[in-house]
């Protein structure tokens, strides 16, 4: 059965008097365990694709089915809370709260849970410890160096145990070797873990790490790879 | 929901620091407002104390029928004698109430005092009256005792000076208080002395103590009854009521306009501060709500900073007013008694709690809108910082 199911999907903007269409009459199926990476030029639609699975965006027609759930019959409120329990989110620019420690920026989506603040910090340094920066847990985003950010932003994106990992260019700010270990990390998150990701890129290096790659050119799919898929 | 407001607003609050400058200007802007605010109310309440304070229940005043203030009433001295055996008569001093130039303490120029001519019983009607310094004054010398407020707002009033009123010279032999009311802006002079001086041969009005309060009734009906007397009576409190309601209403109004207009400015400014505090955190927020966090929580916490910053900018404008104002003395005119009232500016309870309540009003509504904003625009927009 399809983990991740989009039919039939239209994303169109307005700008203006204008009409941007975005997706046109998308299609894609996507199976637990998927580490998929989207390329394409600059306003192919590969970002509006990734926040329709992430939830953070609504299909202008069509239907977006994720982990049993139709998105487009939530309301706001629900949404929050599937994402909260569902997706885990990673950013080019970590998006990280730059008054918090370390520690704090991964504890944020506990915040929703009804963990004690003990069992919170526990699960936070755990995350913090998969993406080996247990050391660097009381430092602030400003002591961190770029790699070392998105690191942390990955360990508060799996703090919960979501299923799936939303990355918008996760690499895309960092220099080559940082973005290796990246990379890595979330070929690890996907193997050992069992992580569904769906990683945004224009980098044909990092799409190598994804056992699947699509291309999107003006809102259509167009050609796709199927990488190596391990056991 | 109730955790989500409650962990997001204390995150925001641990990040005000962070946030220093932004938040400084709400809390500075709104702190000038309520100080104004409150300043201005002092002063109103200051002048309304300082008429107010000498008001009692069991004193009436006496003028001419008709009049409507002492300067344009006359009793002659008959009348005088003839109301001091009505019942319920306790004390009674017979007033001349003029208006003298005197130059004031700050700028020397001339400016309207208060001499009243005081009977014998003046001491017994206004027992609140206590000489502070020196003596009183002798009945039949040119002596003159001076309030505490006269003597601290115009020259030549120090004890053992002499001073020149109309065509003779006085000297001052004391300095009196009088409960913090307005007598304290006048000066006292014996009641013949002063119709000699002054060339009168009736009073202005007749101060008089009753027996108590429920004499009031008693001793209208026996003057109202006698056709020799034309006369009206009137309770002390009512007299200062009216004297007071002209200048205490213009204050006022003066006040409220003044406090409105920098509200005004304020919201803008608390508004426009708030919208900037908030746009410096589009991504932040767009993250949270990313990450799970519902929109009314944001909306919450975003008013719960905004309001907690006016209280600190409330707080902060009525110390500033407390701690400048608060007792500072100053004089105006009072165009009921053409003559310069001095008073205490009285920060009370009840103003700083109304500059609270404005302090919170502002922040409200300064940080509804942003908040409303930051809270409801497309998250995919917010998280590319539009």
């Amino acid at each position: 059965m399809a983990f991740i199911e989009l039919t039939r999907v239209v994303k169109n903007y307005e700008k203006g008097s204008e009409v941007v269409h975005v997706l046109q009459d998308l299609n894609l199926t996507l199976h637990e365990g998927d580490f998929l990476a989207l390329m394409g030029p600059s306003g192919s639609g590969k970002s509006t694709l990734l926040n329709l699975i992430g939830g953070i965006d609504q299909p202008t027609a069509g239907n977006v089915s994720v982990d049993g759930a139709n998105l487009g019959n939530m309301s706001g409120s629900q949404l929050a809370k599937w994402r909260s329990a569902t997706i885990g989110f990673v950013f080019q620019f970590y998006n990280l709260l730059p008054f918090l420690t370390a520690e704090r920026n991964v504890e944020l989506p506990l915040l929703l849970t009804n963990l004690r603040g003990s069992q919170r910090k526990e699960n936070a340094l755990t995350a913090l410890r998969t993406v080996s920066l247990e050391d660097r847990a009381k430092h602030k985003p400003g002591e961190l160096s770029g790699g070392q950010q998105q690191r942390v932003a990955i360990a508060r994106a799996i703090v919960a145990d979501p299923k799936i990992l939303v990355c918008d260019e996760p690499t895309g700010d960092l220099d080559r070797q940082s973005a290796q270990e990246i990379l890595a990390l979330l070929e690890t998150l996907n193997d050992r873990f069992g992580k569904t990701i769906i990683m945004v890129t224009h980098d044909p290096l990092a799409a190598e790490h994804a056992k699947t790659v699509l291309h999107l050119d003006k809102g259509v799919l167009v050609e796709s790879e199927q990488a190596e898929v391990s056991a | 929901m109730l955790k989500q407001i409650f962990k997001i607003s204390l995150m925001n609050l641990r990040n005000l620091p962070s946030r220093f400058g932004i938040s400084s200007v709400v809390v500075v802007g709104i702190g000038g407002v309520v100080g104004v605010l409150v300043a201005i109310l002092a002063m109103a309440s200051g002048f309304e104390s300082a008429l107010a304070s000498g008001a009692s229940s069991d004193r009436v005043i006496l003028l001419r029928d008709g009049s409507t203030d002492e300067m344009a009433s006359s009793i002659s001295q008959s009348e005088v004698a003839l109301i001091g055996t009505l019942p319920g008569v306790a004390a009674l001093s017979p007033e001349l109430y003029t208006v003298v130039d005197v130059p004031k303490m700050d700028t020397g120029t001339y400016a309207n005092l208060i001499a009243r001519g005081v009977g014998t019983g003046a001491f017994e009607v206004r027992p609140e009256v206590e000489i502070v310094e020196g003596r009183n004054f002798v009945p039949g010398r040119t002596e003159i005792i001076a309030g505490v407020k006269a003597a601290s707002e115009f020259r030549g009033l120090d004890v053992g000076s002499n001073v020149s009123l109309r065509d003779s010279t006085w000297q001052v032999v004391g300095h009196f208080e009088a409960a913090g009311s307005a007598y304290e802006s006048e000066i006292w002079l014996d009641f013949p002395a002063a119709l000699s001086a002054f060339r009168r041969n009736s009073a202005t009005s007749l101060r008089i103590r009753l027996d108590s309060p429920a004499a009031f009734d008693e001793l209208s009906q026996a003057i109202a009854n006698d056709p020799r007397l034309q006369v009206q009576v009137i309770s002390e409190p009512s007299f200062i009521e009216g004297q007071s309601a002209t200048l205490r209403q213009v204050i006022r109004s003066f006040g409220y306009a003044v406090a409105v207009i920098m509200a005004i400015g304020a919201l803008f400014a608390a508004l426009n501060t708030m919208y900037t505090a908030v746009s410096t955190r589009t991504i932040e927020i767009a993250t949270l709500r990313a990450i799970g966090f519902s929109s009314v929580p944001i909306v919450v916490s975003v008013m719960i900073e905004a309001v907690i910053l006016a209280v600190l900018g409330g707080a902060l404008g009525a110390l500033f007013s407390y701690l400048f104002f608060n007792g500072f003395t100053v004089a105006t005119l009072n165009p009921a008694a053409f003559s310069q009232v001095a008073f205490d500016f009285n920060v009370s309870t009840e103003i700083v709690y109304l500059g609270m309540t404005w302090a919170i009003v502002i922040g409200f509504f300064g940080g509804l809108l942003p908040a409303i904003s930051a809270a409801y625009i497309p998250i995919t927009s917010a998280l590319r910082g539009e």
